[in-house]
């Protein structure tokens, strides 16, 4: 985190201030954060600004790397698992100019990584933050499309109706059939959108002793999850919480503990399975 | 505590001069009654006279401008019901009451199958057995008469009358005390009225419920009621018996409806 | 031996609103006492208001002054005015009616209808049903009726049906409108015979027959209700309230 004494006067290369928000912004920003550690899960309300790219591309994972982020830490960001994608690029190289940040793509040096879709496999370690780039917040949207109705739902933990919606899945296609973006009950609390990482990455949340903060730009919200904190998956007792497994092995590394991609590498189909986390398939390789 | 909001020793639900304006108008006034354990009260009139918003400011859907409602829950004591926070009054609704809209539509989701409909309160107090809930959503299917092949059809496949009796089961899974019924027969053909008429009066009696039904047929309510309150412009203008009432009524518009109705 | 029944002081008039708050005296000032092995017949010329008289013990009727009292767990306990479950609760335990007409609820088999008394006061359903079967039979309803809704039955087989229902329970009080009205000879005797039956094991019976025969076979006493006396105008009009149980309708 950055030092906050002092408001940090310097604007990167002449025309933004650091970090590219205003200090004002930034501080609000700070305490929506500091309320969303406070109430694990809760969907904090926060005056999103406009960002130098569209509505779906990170703008709120943006604006909390930018709150928090300050010239001795180091910026990782991975868009799927990979750092080398258009979008992951961008916005690492958008933070070392506006932030002056050192950047890596080694989940293990990285103080703050920003992600979509996706949580390293390296298993983080405590002085670490992931910020999620969230495009729906809102885990019983689908369910309930009124927003005065599902803040009352969170504010009495009316959790009837997700629970419903595990149920039809597992009436229609025999198990509950959500692979990604599964919702979860954080402390015992509030449900919660994990974001679209895939139902694989969901144990890695469960008493992480990273600070996990998420960020969505579109309806301006930002929800966390402390370190150490619980992170249950839902479930039935009788269709318990399953992570995905694959009979094949990562092809570059030989991983069989990774999430794979699946690719199709020739025009007769022939199909090939990689590790999704880049860093982690070239540590090993 | 019953002293205190004034209700009486044993009833289950009490309601003291209960009043509720829309922009000036009144559209009920000063209703007072004491709903025992097993009865069915009927609220009657005309369209307007009051009888819904009467029902809704009951079962805390509404906060009525003056008056109270006090209800005795199983394990609690006595409580107003428009004084409990919204948290326990939502949970009330959901455990110890029912609440059969005339529009099934507003009592269901309509996007999600009859066993989930029938299911969600159960789960919605923790039930976390997905095979238990099914077998309890079945066994209502069954209790309203509806072919158990239909468990995992929305009820958007339903008819008029199949989708009213999948409300009932959806609202009487939790075992509720207290049922709160508006118009159940409402706008449907007459043939399906009379299975939901008799559904509802045995299941009213062998669970031994409790209930306020709203309707302006009074065929439905001589069947199902066990008393009646005849409202007119907002005001309970007779009560008593059902059949006394109906019988022999005391009051000019009382008089005028069961003079109303088209003998068969 | 203590009556079971006890009437004093009843009146009862209709006030018609659409007819200018028009009042018709029937009942004025009714007095009767019945005890247990009592069946008191009601007597008058038609429209005097027998009919009334036995809806208003039952609570179907509201009095407008005296007092209604029924021995219920070695007490009294007062209809006139008393709070609707108090009523329900007499019906339920103490007081049994027998009407003119059955009111046939849709969908519901005779022997059903029949049982359901039974079933409320927590008999098993396979007990109350064979107990319906016995009555049914024994009234000459034929069992192929039984699991008919009997909203399609003659006149005469409703009546039956109505009287078994009535007569499942064995009411300490039981209240009888012309039970026999629409019966053949054959049928009729069999109820006749329920009605002593029930006379004789100690039940307090008050009922309207307007079979002499009947009326002689079954009644230990009469009681005699005379038309009130009214005023010229209400004259025409009071005979029909009498007779007919609805508030006469505007013309």
């Amino acid at each position: 985190m950055p030092d906050t004494s002092t408001p940090d006067t310097t604007i990167a290369e002449g025309a933004y201030n650091y970090a590219y928000l205003d200090e004002q912004t930034k501080r609000m920003i700070r305490r929506a954060i500091l309320k969303a550690v406070a109430v694990p899960g809760y969907q904090v309300p926060f005056g999103g600004r406009e960002m130098p790219l569209p509505y779906g591309w990170g703008t709120g994972g943006i604006q909390v790397t930018a709150a928090i982020i300050g010239r001795d830490d180091t910026l990782k960001v991975i868009d799927q698992g990979a750092d080398d994608t258009t979008n992951a690029v961008s916005i690492r190289r958008f933070f070392a100019r506006v932030a002056e940040v050192a950047t890596t793509t080694c989940t293990e040096d990285a103080t703050v990584i920003q992600t979509r879709h996706r949580v390293p496999e390296t298993p983080l370690k405590e002085g670490q933050i992931l910020v999620f780039q969230v495009p729906i917040p809102e885990p019983l949207r689908m369910l309930e499309p009124r927003e005065t109705e599902t803040r009352t739902l969170h504010a009495l933990s009316e959790y009837g109706v997700m629970q419903v919606s595990l149920y039809e899945s597992i009436a229609r296609h025999g198990r509950i059939s959500k692979s990604y973006n599964y919702p979860v009950m954080v402390n015992g609390r509030y449900i919660m959108s994990p974001s679209p990482i895939p139902k694989f990455d969901n144990p890695k949340l469960d008493r992480s002793p990273a600070l996990q903060l998420y960020g969505a730009g579109r309806e301006k919200r930002i929800y966390a999850v402390p370190p150490h904190t619980p992170v249950k998956s839902l479930d039935f007792d009788d269709h318990p919480f399953e992570v995905e497994h694959w009979s094949e092995c990562c092809a570059l590394c030989g991983s069989k503990e990774s999430f794979l991609d699946e690719m199709i590498v020739d025009d007769a189909g022939k199909r090939l399975f990689v590790c999704s986390d880049t860093d982690y398939c070239e540590g090993r390789r | 505590m019953s002293g205190e909001l004034g209700s009486s020793d044993g009833a289950l639900l009490s309601a003291r001069n209960v009043t509720k304006r829309f922009a000036g108008r009144v559209a009920c006034r000063d209703v007072s009654f004491d709903l025992w354990p097993g009865e069915v009260l009927g609220i009657v009139g005309e369209s307007g006279s009051g009888k819904t918003t009467l029902l809704n400011c009951l079962a805390g859907r509404i906060t009525p401008d003056a008056g109270s409602v006090a209800y005795a829950t199983a394990s609690t004591g006595t409580v107003d019901v428009h004084r409990l926070s919204e948290a326990r009054r939502r949970l009330l609704a959901r455990t110890e009451w029912g609440f059969v809209n005339q529009d099934a539509r507003e009592g269901l989701r309509m996007g999600v199958s009859a066993g989930a409909n029938i299911g969600e309160r159960l789960m919605a107090v923790g039930a976390r057995h997905y095979g238990d809930i099914r077998g309890t959503a079945a066994d209502w299917l069954a209790r309203v008469e509806i072919d158990g092949d239909r468990l995992d059809d929305r009820p958007a496949t339903f008819s008029g009358g199949m989708r009213q009796r999948l409300q009932i089961a959806r609202n009487l899974v939790s075992g509720p005390r207290l049922v709160f019924m508006d118009e159940p027969t409402g706008g449907l053909d007459v043939s399906v009225q009379a299975r939901i008429l008799d559904l509802l009066r045995g299941l009213v009696e062998r669970l031994h419920l409790s209930a306020v039904l709203v309707t302006h047929d009074l065929g439905v309510a001589r069947l199902l009621t066990h008393r009646l309150m005849v409202m007119q412009g907002g005001a309970v203008v007779e009560e008593g018996l059902t059949d006394q009432v109906l019988d022999d009524p005391q009051h000019a518009y009382t008089q005028m409806l069961v003079a109303s109705i088209l003998p068969v | 031996m203590q009556p079971a029944l006890r009437v004093s002081g009843l009146t009862k008039s209709f006030v018609v609103h659409a007819h200018g708050d028009l009042a018709l005296p029937v009942l004025f000032d009714v007095a009767l006492a019945v005890s247990p092995g009592e069946c008191l017949a009601l007597v008058g010329p038609s429209g005097a208001g027998k009919s009334t008289l036995l809806r208003a013990l039952y609570g179907n009727y509201r009095a407008d002054a005296g007092s209604i009292r029924v021995r219920q767990d070695d007490r009294w306990t007062e209809l006139v005015g008393a709070e609707p479950r108090t009523v329900l609760d007499v019906r339920h335990r103490t007081m049994g009616f027998v009407s003119q007409f059955l009111r046939a609820i849709p969908r519901v088999a005779a022997v059903d209808l029949v049982a359901e008394p039974l079933l409320r006061r927590g008999v098993e359903a396979e007990d109350a049903r064979r107990r319906a079967e016995f009555l049914l039979g024994m009234l000459g309803i034929p069992p192929r009726l039984w699991a008919l809704p009997p909203a399609t039955f003659s006149g005469g087989e409703q009546q039956r049906v109505n009287i078994a229902r009535s007569l499942i329970v064995d009411y300490p009080i039981l209240l009888l409108d012309e039970p026999t009205a629409s019966l053949d000879v054959a049928n009729r005797d069999g109820v006749v015979e329920l009605i002593r039956q029930r006379r004789d094991a100690g039940a307090t019976i008050v009922g309207i027959f307007h079979d002499p025969g009947v009326r002689d076979a079954v009644a230990t006493r009469v009681h005699e209700v005379l038309p009130p006396v009214t005023s010229p105008l209400a004259s025409p009009l009071a005979s029909q309230a009498g007779a007919s149980p609805c508030v006469p309708k505007p013309s």
